[in-house]
């Protein structure tokens, strides 16, 4: 089974402690396309917290559909996640966990 | 008059209007507004959106119902774009800050999103323009409260031309009003391909290059069986074609006739016509033209034009309504043959040189087994509510056989043990188009229940012909002597044994090919749903004797060109009400 990579320890220097950071993987065979965009946007929707997805210096709202898939992120592309807000913690962990369950995609 | 070739890939004559769907020629003049104005033109678009949302709702719905959730998601994911916060601020900036119009705002915006997809390396946002633009489209119609034209919502019959066809557009299709399709783009194992088959409308694909050649309300003949589109025929032409289209109904007025009668000769045999299906609603056609079962139902269709790998629950649902809306009839179930023309989400690591000779059908399959088991797993489970029966393609060696066994028996052992109700029995058959097979064929036959001949794979891997590649596919010839005598000795072994053979490939669709194959003993054919009526009225103006007569001389004929003038005169003299068509 491939399991995620994830940066368990928050990338504390240079940045506001208030932003939670993690390193997610793209697991899914067809990257990150239309049903798994559309999965994280309905999490991201659920959380007070601004939600990113920043893929070589282009940075995604996680609300964002469009945003998302113009990060053209494909199988085996590694991922900043940043999350900040009153939810963030949870925010984090329920994103980390759509990743590495590929979206509930088989 | 403007003659072009491209791919056949589904039968027919259509003749109609050319409705021109051109991706890039859909612009708006640009608009700007008076600043007071700005608001209001802001609030028109928000409700456009609420519109274009319920739009989509129903699309979804509808679609979800008649082709299932996987299509249906697609417009799940398309309301999301419409209600997309970066989309919809950058529309606030031009209204509000450029005083664009509505119209002229989504334009731009959903045309920049667009244009980046289609320039993007990867494939898949390539693909993902497709929405984009189907989204754009709707917006627009909202706005204007008047439908453009759409491949969804033809405003008359016509024949529908682009450059390539997107899953929501031929999900979407109107099958009363599509004529028939051409495309520059596409192959025969691609998603218009199959879409146009299932709906029986004749379609031409891989044209190359041609839309500028071409302007909707053009007259357009499309040939879907030799694969030719002829754009404002010159009169000669166009009455070839509609006579021949006349002749067509008269011969397909005196099938009605038969329609409800068995496929038996005149002197009593009986042959089983079974049907080839790819969607599940193809049904309907099966039972419509009297078809003894379901021969081969090709699962493709639930991997084809997908953002992901179908569901167990997915593949269930599929194949429970085709062996509940078969009532009894026996259903073959043909597990995944992807790869080579034929792709899905799995794709093998590297990109192959010989794909045919590479990692597909069986082969795939049994290289990913946890795929593999939740197609079988689906079938098992289907197999409970009437005759289902599991057919496994393109197996060449004892060893694969033995592994597909194996790993259905695992599943079926999982199924019991979680307490679903499994049938104790399900028929388990192979396919037989690789040379290799017929050669051992006396070695599987005891491990299966029954054998359908591919004639399609069998004749292209025999003649080692790929029939794709223009530069040989006049080589490909399906009454070559040397398949003849492989298909014989099929029907030879399992006949020894018992056991019973049917052909499903395109050989069973030809009324010459069909008489032939019922003179070597075949009894049972699978075929075209379409195709079931011809081939009908075929057997019943024959003997036994008559056929067999034909194929003891046609088997000693020496080649391809022989036999196939010797079984088309066969079939005048046979048959001569059928010859036009044939």
């Amino acid at each position: 089974m491939k399991r995620i990579e994830a940066n368990l320890a928050p990338n504390a220097h240079a940045m506001n402690p208030e932003i939670l950071q993690r390193t997610v993987k793209v697991l899914n065979s067809e990257g990150l396309h239309m049903r798994p965009a559309d999965k994280l946007v309905r999490a991201a929707v659920g959380f007070q917290s601004t939600i990113e997805l920043e893929r070589e210096g282009q940075i995604a709202d996680c609300r964002s559909m469009i945003s998302l898939l113009t990060l053209g992120a494909m199988q085996g592309c590694e991922l900043t996640l940043r999350a900040q807000g009153p939810d963030a913690d949870v925010a984090v962990a329920a994103i980390v966990q759509l990743f590495e369950s590929q979206f509930n995609e088989p | 008059m403007l003659e072009l070739q491209g791919i056949a890939v589904s039968p027919g004559v259509a003749i109609g209007k050319a409705l021109v769907f051109d991706r890039e020629g859909y612009s708006l003049a640009q608009c700007l507004i008076a600043p007071e104005l700005a608001e209001r033109e802001w609030e028109r678009l928000g409700k456009a959106i609420e519109r274009a949302h319920k739009n989509l709702e129903s699309s979804r719905e509808k679609t979800t119902a008649n082709w299932g959730a996987r299509l249906g998601d697609i417009f799940s994911a398309q309301q999301q774009l419409l209600r997309d916060p970066r989309i919809l601020s950058e529309m606030e900036h031009l209204i509000r800050d450029k005083r664009y119009s509505a119209d002229y705002a989504v334009s731009e915006v959903f045309a920049k999103y667009a244009a980046a997809f289609r320039r993007a390396s990867s494939s898949f946002l390539a693909e993902r323009a497709g929405d984009v633009h189907d989204v754009e489209r709707l917006l627009l119609e909202a706005l204007s409260g008047k439908p453009t034209a759409t491949i969804r919502q033809l405003p008359h019959e016509a024949i529908v031309v682009s450059h390539d066809l997107t899953p929501g557009e031929t999900a979407g299709f109107d099958a009363t009003k599509v004529l028939g399709i051409c495309t520059e783009a596409g192959g025969p194992g691609g998603h218009t391909a199959i879409v146009a088959r299932g709906m029986e409308i004749p379609a031409v694909v891989g044209v190359g290059n041609f839309l500028h050649n071409i302007r909707s309300g053009d007259e357009v003949i499309i040939d879907g069986h030799l694969g030719r589109i002829i754009v404002s025929p010159d009169d000669a032409t166009k009455e070839r074609y509609l006579q021949r289209r006349r002749a067509r109904q008269s011969i397909a007025e005196q099938l009605r006739e038969i329609r409800d009668l068995p496929a038996v000769t005149s002197d009593g045999i009986r042959i089983e016509l079974m049907a080839n299906v790819e969607f599940p609603h193809e049904t309907q056609a099966c039972l419509d033209r009297g078809a003894d079962g379901v021969g081969l139902y090709r699962t493709e269709f639930l991997y084809l034009g997908h953002d992901s790998e179908p569901t167990e629950e997915e593949h269930y649902q599929a194949y429970l309504r085709v062996v509940r809306d078969m009532q009894g009839r026996p259903v073959v179930i043909r597990t995944l043959d992807l790869g080579a023309d034929k792709m899905g989400m799995v794709r093998p690591a590297e990109p192959e040189n010989n794909p045919f000779l590479g990692l597909r059908s069986i082969r795939l399959s049994l290289r990913n087994p946890a795929l593999f088991r939740i197609q079988v797993r689906a079938i098992l489970r289907a197999a409970c509510a009437g005759d289902c029966r599991i057919m496994f393609p393109m197996v060449t060696t004892l060893d694969e056989l033995r592994s597909a066994r194996f790993l259905l028996r695992s599943v079926s052992e999982d199924l019991a043990a979680e307490g679903v109700h499994v049938p104790c029995a399900v028929q388990v058959g192979m396919m037989v188009e690789v040379p290799a097979a017929v050669l051992m064929l006396d070695r599987f036959i005891d491990e299966i229940d029954f054998v359908s001949i591919g004639t399609n794979d069998l004749t292209q891997y025999t003649l080692a012909v790929d029939r794709s590649n223009d530069a040989v596919a006049d080589l490909y010839q399906a009454c070559d002597p040397a398949v003849l005598r492989l298909i014989q000795r099929t029907h030879q072994i399992v006949s020894e044994r018992g056991k019973s053979t049917s052909v499903c490939g395109e050989m069973s669709n030809n009324p010459a090919h069909a008489l032939l194959l019922v003179g070597m003993g075949i009894r049972t054919l699978s075929l075209a749903p379409a195709a079931i009526p011809i081939i009908k009225k075929a057997i019943r103006s024959v003997t036994i004797g008559q056929c067999e007569a034909m194929a003891w001389r046609a088997l000693r004929l020496s080649t391809a060109r022989e036999v196939e003038a010797f079984l088309m005169n066969q079939l005048a003299g046979l048959v001569p009400e059928i010859v036009l068509q044939a």
